[in-house]
């Protein structure tokens, strides 16, 4: 039986520079962390950048991740979010194929209950928009696969803390 | 504000961080900044590899304890320095390599000699820097000492792009600068050396686990009145090597896999392990499930990534060794009176009794490397600084070249890299011209790097290597005796070279002894040489060292 892993997300202000991202991917892949998900975008700072990643793992594992981003000389502060008090969202595109009429009417029933949004429209396709928790894209794209994904992209999750 | 060349500001700020000396090669990329050297008080020494400058760069930075400079073109050089670099890093030496760049334009065309050295060298160094203006680099270098040389220290890369190096801007010199997301914490937290002070009171077999960490901090005086106060027996790792004085009745010597068996028996029978500066790496602690699986361990390390990433430890202390020392020994005091001796200080001393001498040394033959290093030890004086390369010559040294005093032994732990000792007995005779270098070396490691023969010679740099020359890869031949029914694969080197006749073809003395009294004689007359002096000292080419535990096992499992 395989030990159940728990998801963390890690927050890092890291300096807004060329080769930041590549010095973090290169030491997750040096010291074998499986990251989940990694997204990186500007701060209210301009020199400032947050990298939001996610990881798969036992406590040990989180805490020497933590550890080797905190060594890294252009990690500012690294912090693991507490899931409770934290705002978590995701961004996915999903292009679906769209058979028929019926299709199509039913796609947009089912994106309003998820308050998805059609941002794109073929007549054998459609692009929608979906943003939420992980689980919420998670439970949309499974009820989107009936109709036929055609192709997607996930944000991969960026997050912030309460108050 | 000063106007100048990007390379002029390179030298001016290496300058200003008190750089004497920069061991490098030019070559195209990096001329602008060999044009000014031409005009500066830096010492530039020539090397025949760049390999080899960044190995005494290394050895430089050890015996010294400020950064050693090395430097080196783009492409090919900047690639030759990579196995130095990452020499540097595994055994945390502050060394800063400059490499010569094509001009900002070409960069990721794949230019003529142009190499990615900042993705290559990212994961061996601390940081690295590529200014990409003339007006940075000031800057850049100050950051650059303050990043190698303070916290856990570590190699740094400057890349120069040809034309940077060549902009003329106004330059700023700063006097201090100040790095956001580096703040290495010194002091420890005043509640963890009260767990620590608590545990070690209580403790009635308190074992000291010392590594790397305590040369690096300067803290070999603090160690040994902790290890006084507590009577407790200290083993070094092989990094840790002449922090504590290893005539001590305290001393254990080294432990691990090529450690005494005094040190690899005694651990086990403690119950709070002090582990100071080391990382439990795999050679000092054997499989890691049957470490002293009983014992509480406190472990010190200015590095928190280091602490719990190999072995759960029970109190765990960032910060510098030293200040970390201090405090300790401030908090325990008040505790503890010194005493003369205890039960586990006997205990220990019974111990050392009945595992002296318990390694087998061949006793009809004379030139075997056990009594060639003792008697070494013998005729050098205590402030003689050894250097070794890499194998069967280093783990003799280790365990038969007692070492008395802190920075007086350097050599390639973590990485093991054969070829560095030479360099780096030179780099280490130019931090300490006042005192004896020594290599001992293995015929096959100093063949790596024998070429900086010429750079000792020309540039009037006299160390001396002891060829324990067996013929052999031999520590390859030892696994594949012990561990591959003796089938020898690649690992016969053969008669050659004739290291008497290379000494003398780039101008050194060679000496081919054959007899231990040759052997003093040669050690003699090299320490009376002002030229660099090869001795070759045939020793049996199927000599194992022992004691040893093979890889992957528990320290206990010792072969001898």
């Amino acid at each position: 039986m395989e030990e159940k892993e728990e998801r963390y997300i890690i927050s890092t202000i890291v300096e807004n520079k060329p080769g930041v991202l590549y010095r973090a991917s290169n030491m997750f892949r040096r010291r074998g962390f499986n990251i989940d998900s990694i997204s990186v975008g500007p701060t209210e700072r301009k020199d400032l950048a947050r990298m939001t990643i996610t990881i798969r793992g036992d406590d040990a594992t989180v805490e020497q991740l933590v550890k080797q981003l905190s060594k890294l000389i252009d990690a500012i502060k690294v912090s693991v979010l507490n899931p409770k008090n934290t705002v978590v969202r995701e961004l996915a595109l999903v292009k679906l194929h769209v058979a028929d009429a019926k299709a199509r009417s039913d796609i947009i029933n089912y994106a309003n209950v998820f308050k998805s949004r059609v941002v794109d429209v073929t007549p054998g396709s459609m692009i929608l928009e979906i943003t939420g928790t992980s689980d919420k894209i998670d439970a949309f794209l499974n009820l989107a696969a009936t109709f036929g994904i055609k192709e997607m992209a996930r944000t991969g999750i960026t997050a912030l803390t309460r108050g | 504000m000063v106007k100048m060349s990007g390379a002029h500001a390179l030298i001016e700020a290496l300058y200003k961080e008190k750089v004497d000396v920069i061991f490098g090669l030019p070559g195209g990329a990096i001329m602008p900044v060999y044009d000014v050297i031409l005009d500066s008080k830096i010492r530039h020494i020539l090397v025949r590899h760049e390999q080899s400058a960044a190995h005494m760069a290394d050895g430089y930075a050890r015996a010294s304890g400020k950064p050693g400079i090395c430097m080196a073109t783009s492409g090919p050089g900047a690639t030759n320095l990579v196995t130095g670099i990452a020499n540097a890093y595994m055994d945390s030496s502050p060394i800063i390599a400059i490499t010569g760049q094509v001009p900002r334009a070409m960069i990721g065309k794949d230019a003529f000699q142009e190499t990615d050295i900042i993705g290559v060298t990212t994961p061996i160094t601390k940081y690295n820097f590529q200014p990409r203006h003339a007006s940075e680099i000031p800057k850049t270098v100050k950051m650059a000492f303050q990043i190698a040389s303070t916290g856990r220290p570590g190699p740094v890369v400057i890349d120069l792009p040809k034309d940077v190096q060549t902009e003329v801007a106004d330059m700023d010199f700063p006097e201090k600068v100040e790095i956001k997301g580096y703040k290495p914490n010194i002091s420890p937290h005043p509640l963890q050396i009260e767990k620590a002070t608590e545990l070690l009171t209580k403790a009635e077999r308190p074992f000291i686990l010392a590594g790397g960490g305590v040369i690096i901090s300067n803290a070999s005086q603090h160690l040994q009145a902790i290890a006084e106060l507590l009577l407790a027996p200290v083993a070094t790792t092989f990094m840790g090597k002449g922090c504590f004085p290893e005539n001590h009745p305290l001393s254990l010597g080294v432990i691990g896999m090529h450690g005494t068996l005094e040190a690899n028996k005694s651990i086990f029978e403690s119950d709070v392990i002090l582990a100071a500066g080391m990382r439990f790496s795999d050679r000092s602690t054997g499989k890691l499930d049957e470490f002293c699986p009983d014992a509480k361990i406190i472990q010190i390390d200015i590095d928190p990534s280091e602490i719990g990433k190999n072995k759960e430890v029970d109190v765990p202390i960032v910060g510098d060794v030293n200040k970390t020392f201090i405090e300790l020994y401030n908090s325990l005091s008040k505790h503890l009176e010194k005493k003369e001796s205890s039960l586990w200080s006997k205990r220990i001393q019974q111990i050392k009794e009945e595992h002296k001498d318990k390694v087998r040394i061949d006793k009809e033959k004379d030139l075997v490397p056990q009594k060639v290093l003792r008697e070494l030890r013998e005729i050098l004086s205590h402030d003689t600084i050894v250097t070794t390369e890499v194998g069967q010559n280093q783990m003799w040294a280790s365990l038969y070249f007692k070492v008395y005093k802190p920075r007086t032994f350097i050599s390639s732990g973590g990485l093991g890299t054969m070829g560095f000792g030479f360099p780096a007995a030179i780099g280490v005779k130019v931090a300490r011209p006042d005192v004896p270098v020594f290599d001992i070396a293995g015929d096959g490691s100093f063949t790596m790097t024998a070429n900086s023969l010429a750079t000792s010679v020309i540039e009037k740099i006299p160390v001396t290597v002891v060829i324990l020359n067996n013929c052999m890869l031999g520590m390859v031949a030892q696994w594949q005796r012990l561990f591959y029914n003796r089938r020898y694969s690649a690992v016969e080197l053969g008669q050659y070279p004739n290291f008497v006749k290379l000494a003398e073809a780039f101008g050194a003395q060679g000496l081919r002894v054959g007899s231990i009294d040759e052997f003093k004689k040669a050690v003699k007359q090299a320490l009376k040489s002002d030229v660099t002096t090869v001795i070759d000292v045939p020793i049996p080419s199927e000599e194992n060292v022992f004691p040893m535990i093979p890889s992957g096992k528990g320290l206990k499992e010792m072969i001898y």
